[in-house]
Protein backbone atom coordinates (compact mmCIF):
# COMPACT_ATOMS: atom_id res chain seq x y z
CA UNK A 1 0.00 0.00 0.00
CA UNK A 2 1.54 3.41 -1.06
CA UNK A 3 0.67 6.08 0.94
CA UNK A 4 0.57 10.36 -0.01
CA UNK A 5 0.51 12.36 2.61
CA UNK A 6 -0.66 15.98 2.07
CA UNK A 7 -0.83 18.75 4.45
CA UNK A 8 -4.56 20.35 4.09
CA UNK A 9 -4.58 22.99 6.50
CA UNK A 10 -2.74 24.46 10.20
CA UNK A 11 -5.45 22.27 11.59
CA UNK A 12 -6.47 18.61 9.12
CA UNK A 13 -4.51 16.54 7.49
CA UNK A 14 -6.02 14.51 4.82
CA UNK A 15 -4.04 10.93 3.68
CA UNK A 16 -4.69 9.76 0.59
CA UNK A 17 -3.85 6.08 0.95
CA UNK A 18 -3.98 3.89 -2.39
CA UNK A 19 -4.20 0.18 -3.48
CA UNK A 20 -4.75 -1.46 -6.28
CA UNK A 21 -8.08 -4.19 -6.16
CA UNK A 22 -9.68 -6.30 -8.60
CA UNK A 23 -7.92 -4.08 -11.51
CA UNK A 24 -8.88 -0.47 -9.64
CA UNK A 25 -6.70 2.01 -8.22
CA UNK A 26 -8.41 2.94 -5.05
CA UNK A 27 -7.83 6.07 -3.16
CA UNK A 28 -8.76 6.53 0.56
CA UNK A 29 -9.92 10.21 1.20
CA UNK A 30 -10.64 10.50 4.97
CA UNK A 31 -11.82 13.92 7.21
CA UNK A 32 -13.85 16.78 6.23
CA UNK A 33 -13.39 17.79 2.65
CA UNK A 34 -15.33 21.44 3.57
CA UNK A 35 -13.99 25.06 1.88
CA UNK A 36 -10.42 25.26 3.52
CA UNK A 37 -9.74 22.15 2.59
CA UNK A 38 -10.67 22.01 -0.87
CA UNK A 39 -8.11 23.41 -2.92
CA UNK A 40 -5.60 21.15 -0.71
CA UNK A 41 -8.42 17.81 -1.96
CA UNK A 42 -7.61 18.99 -5.25
CA UNK A 43 -3.95 19.19 -5.52
CA UNK A 44 -3.69 15.64 -3.44
CA UNK A 45 -5.62 14.35 -6.34
CA UNK A 46 -4.14 15.66 -9.08
CA UNK A 47 -0.86 13.27 -9.51
CA UNK A 48 -4.34 10.50 -9.48
CA UNK A 49 -5.94 12.13 -12.45
CA UNK A 50 -2.75 12.69 -14.45
CA UNK A 51 -3.18 8.66 -15.05
CA UNK A 52 -6.82 8.59 -15.08
CA UNK A 53 -7.22 8.16 -18.84
CA UNK A 54 -8.30 5.21 -21.19
CA UNK A 55 -6.38 2.05 -20.84
CA UNK A 56 -4.89 2.58 -17.26
CA UNK A 57 -6.81 1.23 -13.96
CA UNK A 58 -9.80 3.05 -13.22
CA UNK A 59 -10.05 5.18 -10.45
CA UNK A 60 -11.93 4.81 -7.21
CA UNK A 61 -12.17 7.10 -4.20
CA UNK A 62 -13.18 5.45 -1.31
CA UNK A 63 -15.19 7.85 0.54
CA UNK A 64 -15.45 5.68 3.85
CA UNK A 65 -13.79 8.07 5.72
CA UNK A 66 -15.28 11.20 4.91
CA UNK A 67 -17.48 13.05 7.22
CA UNK A 68 -18.82 16.01 5.44
CA UNK A 69 -18.17 17.38 1.98
CA UNK A 70 -18.64 20.73 1.07
CA UNK A 71 -20.04 22.69 -2.37
CA UNK A 72 -15.86 23.46 -2.57
CA UNK A 73 -15.37 19.56 -2.11
CA UNK A 74 -18.15 18.83 -4.58
CA UNK A 75 -16.74 20.75 -7.49
CA UNK A 76 -13.58 19.15 -6.96
CA UNK A 77 -15.01 16.32 -8.03
CA UNK A 78 -17.00 17.44 -10.59
CA UNK A 79 -13.89 18.96 -12.32
CA UNK A 80 -11.82 15.67 -11.76
CA UNK A 81 -14.32 13.27 -12.88
CA UNK A 82 -15.21 16.17 -16.29
CA UNK A 83 -11.30 15.84 -16.60
CA UNK A 84 -11.08 11.59 -16.34
CA UNK A 85 -14.09 11.63 -19.26
CA UNK A 86 -12.25 13.46 -21.49
CA UNK A 87 -9.38 11.51 -21.06
CA UNK A 88 -11.71 8.60 -21.43
CA UNK A 89 -10.65 7.27 -18.13
CA UNK A 90 -12.83 6.55 -15.53
CA UNK A 91 -13.26 7.91 -12.14
CA UNK A 92 -15.80 7.13 -9.47
CA UNK A 93 -16.17 7.37 -5.77
CA UNK A 94 -17.71 4.69 -3.31
CA UNK A 95 -18.77 3.90 0.22
CA UNK A 96 -20.11 6.90 1.02
CA UNK A 97 -21.01 7.72 4.68
CA UNK A 98 -25.25 8.02 5.44
CA UNK A 99 -24.88 12.27 5.70
CA UNK A 100 -22.71 12.22 3.13
CA UNK A 101 -24.30 10.10 0.60
CA UNK A 102 -27.42 12.41 1.51
CA UNK A 103 -25.70 15.59 0.89
CA UNK A 104 -24.81 14.02 -3.04
CA UNK A 105 -28.74 13.69 -3.28
CA UNK A 106 -29.61 16.58 -2.33
CA UNK A 107 -26.81 18.38 -4.57
CA UNK A 108 -27.80 16.44 -7.18
CA UNK A 109 -24.55 15.03 -7.54
CA UNK A 110 -25.55 11.32 -7.22
CA UNK A 111 -26.53 12.30 -10.94
CA UNK A 112 -23.69 13.67 -12.36
CA UNK A 113 -20.81 11.83 -10.68
CA UNK A 114 -20.74 7.34 -10.70
CA UNK A 115 -21.48 6.48 -6.95
CA UNK A 116 -21.78 3.29 -5.86
CA UNK A 117 -22.81 1.69 -2.49
CA UNK A 118 -18.89 -0.17 -1.97
CA UNK A 119 -15.64 -0.82 -3.12
CA UNK A 120 -16.79 -4.33 -3.67
CA UNK A 121 -19.92 -3.25 -5.80
CA UNK A 122 -17.94 -0.58 -7.68
CA UNK A 123 -14.97 -3.40 -7.95
CA UNK A 124 -17.30 -5.83 -9.77
CA UNK A 125 -18.54 -3.19 -12.06
CA UNK A 126 -15.38 -1.47 -13.20
CA UNK A 127 -12.23 -4.04 -12.24
CA UNK A 128 -11.12 -6.69 -14.76
CA UNK B 1 -38.08 46.47 9.80
CA UNK B 2 -41.02 44.69 10.73
CA UNK B 3 -41.88 41.94 7.91
CA UNK B 4 -40.65 41.23 4.32
CA UNK B 5 -43.48 40.40 1.84
CA UNK B 6 -43.02 38.64 -1.16
CA UNK B 7 -44.94 40.01 -4.32
CA UNK B 8 -42.99 37.82 -6.91
CA UNK B 9 -40.25 34.62 -6.66
CA UNK B 10 -40.25 33.13 -9.66
CA UNK B 11 -36.59 33.41 -11.50
CA UNK B 12 -36.35 34.65 -15.58
CA UNK B 13 -40.05 34.26 -16.87
CA UNK B 14 -43.28 34.13 -14.76
CA UNK B 15 -45.09 31.19 -15.19
CA UNK B 16 -48.55 29.70 -14.21
CA UNK B 17 -50.37 26.61 -13.14
CA UNK B 18 -52.65 25.11 -15.93
CA UNK B 19 -55.46 23.20 -15.70
CA UNK B 20 -54.34 20.14 -15.26
CA UNK B 21 -52.24 21.81 -12.56
CA UNK B 22 -55.05 22.78 -11.28
CA UNK B 23 -56.67 19.00 -11.61
CA UNK B 24 -54.11 17.64 -9.96
CA UNK B 25 -54.27 19.35 -6.95
CA UNK B 26 -57.80 18.48 -6.30
CA UNK B 27 -57.71 15.26 -7.06
CA UNK B 28 -55.00 14.87 -4.21
CA UNK B 29 -57.29 17.10 -2.13
CA UNK B 30 -60.24 14.86 -2.42
CA UNK B 31 -57.72 11.33 -2.64
CA UNK B 32 -56.51 13.09 0.82
CA UNK B 33 -60.28 13.58 2.36
CA UNK B 34 -60.99 9.94 1.51
CA UNK B 35 -64.34 10.48 1.74
CA UNK B 36 -64.35 12.70 5.17
CA UNK B 37 -67.36 14.96 5.50
CA UNK B 38 -66.83 18.34 7.36
CA UNK B 39 -69.69 19.45 9.41
CA UNK B 40 -68.41 23.23 9.46
CA UNK B 41 -66.20 25.72 7.12
CA UNK B 42 -63.32 26.08 10.03
CA UNK B 43 -63.41 21.40 9.77
CA UNK B 44 -62.70 22.15 6.44
CA UNK B 45 -60.30 24.86 6.88
CA UNK B 46 -58.57 22.34 9.47
CA UNK B 47 -58.24 19.75 6.92
CA UNK B 48 -56.59 21.79 3.86
CA UNK B 49 -54.47 23.00 6.38
CA UNK B 50 -53.36 20.11 6.80
CA UNK B 51 -52.31 18.82 3.64
CA UNK B 52 -49.21 19.97 2.22
CA UNK B 53 -48.64 23.51 0.22
CA UNK B 54 -47.97 21.49 -2.70
CA UNK B 55 -51.34 20.25 -2.38
CA UNK B 56 -53.12 23.55 -1.06
CA UNK B 57 -51.04 25.95 -2.25
CA UNK B 58 -48.80 27.14 -5.46
CA UNK B 59 -45.21 28.92 -5.08
CA UNK B 60 -46.91 30.87 -7.90
CA UNK B 61 -45.38 32.62 -10.72
CA UNK B 62 -44.59 35.97 -10.72
CA UNK B 63 -40.92 37.20 -11.11
CA UNK B 64 -39.00 38.80 -8.87
CA UNK B 65 -40.24 41.93 -6.64
CA UNK B 66 -40.06 41.52 -2.37
CA UNK B 67 -41.03 44.75 0.04
CA UNK B 68 -39.50 45.19 3.13
CA UNK B 69 -41.61 46.78 5.18
CA UNK B 70 -40.51 48.97 8.15
CA UNK B 71 -41.90 51.38 10.86
CA UNK B 72 -41.54 54.54 8.32
CA UNK B 73 -44.28 55.79 6.13
CA UNK B 74 -42.10 55.40 2.80
CA UNK B 75 -42.55 51.66 0.82
CA UNK B 76 -39.22 49.57 0.16
CA UNK B 77 -39.02 47.33 -2.64
CA UNK B 78 -36.55 45.01 -3.95
CA UNK B 79 -36.59 44.38 -8.52
CA UNK B 80 -39.87 45.31 -10.80
CA UNK B 81 -40.41 41.76 -12.21
CA UNK B 82 -44.28 41.32 -12.61
CA UNK B 83 -45.03 40.40 -9.31
CA UNK B 84 -44.63 44.53 -8.74
CA UNK B 85 -48.35 44.39 -10.55
CA UNK B 86 -49.86 42.59 -7.83
CA UNK B 87 -48.04 44.86 -5.34
CA UNK B 88 -49.31 48.10 -7.30
CA UNK B 89 -52.52 46.89 -6.87
CA UNK B 90 -52.50 46.21 -3.17
CA UNK B 91 -50.85 49.72 -2.52
CA UNK B 92 -53.77 51.56 -4.13
CA UNK B 93 -56.01 49.20 -2.51
CA UNK B 94 -54.76 50.27 0.92
CA UNK B 95 -53.69 53.85 0.92
CA UNK B 96 -56.07 54.69 -2.26
CA UNK B 97 -55.38 57.62 -4.94
CA UNK B 98 -55.43 60.93 -3.41
CA UNK B 99 -52.87 59.44 -0.83
CA UNK B 100 -49.25 60.58 -2.08
CA UNK B 101 -47.07 57.95 -1.47
CA UNK B 102 -42.72 57.35 -1.82
CA UNK B 103 -41.84 54.27 -2.69
CA UNK B 104 -38.05 53.12 -2.81
CA UNK B 105 -37.30 50.73 -5.32
CA UNK B 106 -33.93 49.04 -5.14
CA UNK B 107 -33.00 47.10 -8.60
CA UNK B 108 -30.67 44.41 -8.71
CA UNK B 109 -30.24 44.66 -11.89
CA UNK B 110 -31.69 44.99 -15.64
CA UNK B 111 -32.81 41.82 -17.44
CA UNK B 112 -36.48 41.72 -17.87
CA UNK B 113 -37.59 39.49 -15.73
CA UNK B 114 -36.62 42.32 -13.38
CA UNK B 115 -38.90 45.09 -14.50
CA UNK B 116 -41.05 43.71 -16.33
CA UNK B 117 -42.94 44.54 -13.77
CA UNK B 118 -42.75 48.38 -13.57
CA UNK B 119 -45.16 49.47 -16.66
CA UNK B 120 -48.18 47.79 -14.43
CA UNK B 121 -47.14 49.17 -11.25
CA UNK B 122 -50.38 51.20 -10.77
CA UNK B 123 -48.45 53.97 -8.27
CA UNK B 124 -46.36 55.08 -11.04
CA UNK B 125 -49.20 56.84 -13.15
CA UNK B 126 -50.48 58.72 -9.91
CA UNK B 127 -49.59 62.08 -9.79
CA UNK B 128 -48.24 63.07 -6.35
CA UNK B 129 -46.89 59.61 -6.64
CA UNK B 130 -42.70 60.04 -5.76
CA UNK B 131 -40.73 56.88 -6.96
CA UNK B 132 -37.26 56.38 -6.55
CA UNK B 133 -35.30 54.10 -8.08
CA UNK B 134 -32.05 52.83 -6.42
CA UNK B 135 -28.90 50.78 -8.40
CA UNK B 136 -25.55 50.56 -9.82
CA UNK B 137 -26.23 50.38 -13.23
CA UNK B 138 -25.01 53.77 -15.03
CA UNK B 139 -27.82 52.55 -17.50
CA UNK B 140 -30.47 52.33 -15.23
CA UNK B 141 -32.42 54.62 -16.21
CA UNK B 142 -32.04 54.20 -19.50
CA UNK B 143 -33.75 50.44 -19.23
CA UNK B 144 -36.73 51.77 -17.63
CA UNK B 145 -37.66 53.98 -20.39
CA UNK B 146 -36.83 51.84 -23.02
CA UNK B 147 -39.18 49.33 -21.78
CA UNK B 148 -41.70 51.90 -21.67
CA UNK B 149 -41.19 53.31 -25.55
CA UNK B 150 -42.18 51.79 -28.74
CA UNK B 151 -42.18 49.11 -30.12
CA UNK B 152 -41.43 47.69 -26.63
CA UNK B 153 -45.01 49.28 -24.67
CA UNK B 154 -47.88 50.84 -25.50
CA UNK B 155 -47.77 53.92 -23.18
CA UNK B 156 -44.77 55.84 -23.03
CA UNK B 157 -42.36 56.47 -20.19
CA UNK B 158 -44.03 59.97 -20.46
CA UNK B 159 -47.36 59.13 -19.40
CA UNK B 160 -45.71 58.53 -15.91
CA UNK B 161 -47.51 60.36 -13.52
CA UNK B 162 -45.52 59.83 -10.47
CA UNK B 163 -42.19 62.10 -9.72
CA UNK B 164 -39.40 59.23 -10.66
CA UNK B 165 -36.64 59.65 -9.27
CA UNK B 166 -32.84 57.72 -10.08
CA UNK B 167 -30.61 57.07 -7.91
CA UNK B 168 -27.04 55.69 -9.18
CA UNK B 169 -25.73 53.96 -5.74
CA UNK B 170 -21.81 52.79 -5.36
CA UNK B 171 -21.15 49.32 -4.63
CA UNK B 172 -19.56 48.42 -1.10
CA UNK B 173 -20.82 52.50 -0.10
CA UNK B 174 -23.58 52.39 2.47
CA UNK B 175 -26.60 55.23 1.73
CA UNK B 176 -28.97 55.44 4.50
CA UNK B 177 -32.50 55.55 2.30
CA UNK B 178 -35.73 55.61 4.38
CA UNK B 179 -34.68 54.54 7.28
CA UNK B 180 -32.84 52.22 6.67
CA UNK B 181 -29.03 51.35 5.70
CA UNK B 182 -28.55 50.11 2.59
CA UNK B 183 -25.13 48.43 1.30
CA UNK B 184 -25.62 47.48 -2.46
CA UNK B 185 -22.44 44.82 -3.47
CA UNK B 186 -21.69 43.69 -7.07
CA UNK B 187 -22.34 39.69 -7.68
CA UNK B 188 -21.56 37.39 -10.50
CA UNK B 189 -24.35 37.59 -12.96
CA UNK B 190 -23.97 38.76 -17.15
CA UNK B 191 -23.49 42.55 -16.97
CA UNK B 192 -23.24 42.09 -13.42
CA UNK B 193 -26.12 42.13 -10.16
CA UNK B 194 -26.50 44.13 -7.23
CA UNK B 195 -26.85 42.50 -3.85
CA UNK B 196 -28.17 44.88 -1.04
CA UNK B 197 -28.48 44.52 2.71
CA UNK B 198 -30.66 46.84 4.86
CA UNK B 199 -30.18 47.25 8.32
CA UNK B 200 -32.26 49.01 10.85
CA UNK B 201 -31.62 49.22 14.34
CA UNK B 202 -32.64 45.93 15.43
CA UNK B 203 -32.61 44.30 12.10
CA UNK B 204 -30.72 42.99 8.80
CA UNK B 205 -32.43 42.05 5.93
CA UNK B 206 -30.31 40.54 2.32
CA UNK B 207 -31.47 40.43 -0.79
CA UNK B 208 -29.28 38.85 -2.99
CA UNK B 209 -30.86 36.74 -6.06
CA UNK B 210 -29.33 36.37 -9.59
CA UNK B 211 -25.55 35.59 -7.71
CA UNK B 212 -23.77 32.74 -9.16
CA UNK B 213 -21.07 31.86 -6.88
CA UNK B 214 -17.63 30.14 -7.78
CA UNK B 215 -16.76 27.71 -5.42
CA UNK B 216 -13.27 27.69 -5.98
CA UNK B 217 -12.78 31.76 -5.25
CA UNK B 218 -12.63 31.70 -1.15
CA UNK B 219 -12.27 35.50 -1.56
CA UNK B 220 -15.64 35.53 -3.03
CA UNK B 221 -16.99 33.59 -0.45
CA UNK B 222 -15.72 35.54 2.33
CA UNK B 223 -17.05 38.40 0.82
CA UNK B 224 -20.43 37.05 1.05
CA UNK B 225 -19.81 35.76 4.77
CA UNK B 226 -19.40 39.15 5.69
CA UNK B 227 -22.22 40.54 3.52
CA UNK B 228 -24.78 37.83 5.21
CA UNK B 229 -23.34 37.90 8.88
CA UNK B 230 -26.05 38.05 11.64
CA UNK B 231 -28.51 38.67 8.34
CA UNK B 232 -32.42 38.05 10.03
CA UNK B 233 -33.19 36.68 6.62
CA UNK B 234 -31.15 36.30 3.55
CA UNK B 235 -33.27 36.29 0.54
CA UNK B 236 -31.06 34.06 -2.26
CA UNK B 237 -31.14 32.72 -5.50
CA UNK B 238 -31.16 29.06 -5.48
CA UNK B 239 -32.60 28.51 -9.10
CA UNK B 240 -30.35 25.39 -9.23
CA UNK B 241 -29.39 22.04 -7.97
CA UNK B 242 -25.47 22.29 -7.11
CA UNK B 243 -24.64 19.80 -9.54
CA UNK B 244 -26.25 22.14 -12.26
CA UNK B 245 -24.64 25.17 -11.05
CA UNK B 246 -21.15 24.04 -11.28
CA UNK B 247 -21.42 21.73 -14.84
CA UNK B 248 -24.22 22.21 -17.82
CA UNK B 249 -25.09 25.72 -16.02
CA UNK B 250 -21.94 27.03 -14.97
CA UNK B 251 -21.70 30.59 -15.76
CA UNK B 252 -25.18 31.16 -16.09
CA UNK B 253 -25.48 33.32 -13.34
CA UNK B 254 -27.76 31.58 -10.71
CA UNK B 255 -26.96 29.79 -7.58
CA UNK B 256 -28.22 26.61 -5.23
CA UNK B 257 -29.66 25.56 -1.95
CA UNK B 258 -26.78 24.04 -0.82
CA UNK B 259 -24.36 27.20 -0.99
CA UNK B 260 -27.33 29.29 0.12
CA UNK B 261 -26.99 27.17 3.94
CA UNK B 262 -23.64 27.04 3.61
CA UNK B 263 -22.92 30.94 3.20
CA UNK B 264 -25.16 31.15 5.62
CA UNK B 265 -24.26 28.73 8.39
CA UNK B 266 -21.11 30.15 8.03
CA UNK B 267 -22.47 34.43 8.04
CA UNK B 268 -24.67 32.74 11.19
CA UNK B 269 -27.95 34.33 9.13
CA UNK B 270 -31.04 33.04 11.14
CA UNK B 271 -33.11 32.61 8.25
CA UNK B 272 -32.98 31.70 4.51
CA UNK B 273 -35.09 32.01 1.97
CA UNK B 274 -35.01 30.19 -1.34
CA UNK B 275 -35.65 32.47 -4.13
CA UNK B 276 -35.37 32.66 -7.93
CA UNK B 277 -36.97 29.37 -8.36
CA UNK B 278 -36.85 27.53 -11.45
CA UNK B 279 -39.26 27.75 -14.34
CA UNK B 280 -39.91 24.73 -14.52
CA UNK B 281 -40.26 23.42 -11.50
CA UNK B 282 -43.80 22.69 -10.29
CA UNK B 283 -45.03 22.70 -7.01
CA UNK B 284 -44.10 19.22 -5.90
CA UNK B 285 -40.36 19.80 -7.41
CA UNK B 286 -40.57 22.71 -5.23
CA UNK B 287 -42.00 21.20 -2.15
CA UNK B 288 -39.17 18.87 -1.99
CA UNK B 289 -36.18 20.88 -2.39
CA UNK B 290 -37.47 22.50 0.64
CA UNK B 291 -37.67 19.51 2.40
CA UNK B 292 -34.44 18.61 1.68
CA UNK B 293 -32.59 22.02 2.25
CA UNK B 294 -34.09 21.43 5.61
CA UNK B 295 -32.82 17.80 5.68
CA UNK B 296 -29.02 19.60 4.23
CA UNK B 297 -29.27 22.29 7.00
CA UNK B 298 -29.91 19.69 9.79
CA UNK B 299 -26.88 17.45 8.74
CA UNK B 300 -24.64 19.82 8.39
CA UNK B 301 -25.42 22.75 11.07
CA UNK B 302 -22.36 21.21 13.01
CA UNK B 303 -22.02 23.45 16.22
CA UNK B 304 -23.66 26.12 14.40
CA UNK B 305 -26.95 27.97 15.71
CA UNK B 306 -30.16 26.30 13.55
CA UNK B 307 -31.09 28.42 10.26
CA UNK B 308 -34.90 28.58 9.37
CA UNK B 309 -35.12 27.75 6.02
CA UNK B 310 -38.31 29.03 3.83
CA UNK B 311 -38.55 28.09 0.02
CA UNK B 312 -40.36 31.99 -0.81
CA UNK B 313 -44.06 31.80 -2.73
CA UNK B 314 -45.82 34.93 -3.72
CA UNK B 315 -47.96 35.88 -1.23
CA UNK B 316 -45.35 34.75 1.79
CA UNK B 317 -45.18 37.07 4.41
CA UNK B 318 -42.21 36.47 7.16
CA UNK B 319 -42.04 38.42 10.41
CA UNK B 320 -39.42 39.47 11.16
Amino acid sequence: MAYLKFELSAFSLMNLPTREQSGVLIVSVSGRVDHLASEEFSLAIEPILQNCRQGALPVLLDFSGVEYISSAGLRVLMLASRRAKAERGVFAVAALQPLVQEVFAISRFNLIMPCYVSIEAACKVLGS
Amino acid sequence: MKKVVFWGTRGSLPVSLNSRDVREKIVAALSAANGKSFRTPEALNDFVNKLPFSIAGTFGGQSSCVEIVHKGPEHVICDMGSGARVMGQDKIARFGVPNPQTYHIFISHLHWDHLMGFPYFQPMYIPGNRIVIHGCHRELEDAIHQQMSNPNFPVDYSQAGARIEFDIMEPGRTVFVAGLNVTPKRQLHSGDSFGYRFESVDRTVVYSTDSEHRLDDLESHRGFVDFFAKADLVIFDAMYSLAEAVSVKADWGHSSNVVGVELCHAASARRLALFHHEPVHDDKQLGRLLTETRRLEQITRGDNPPLEIYSAYDGLIIEL
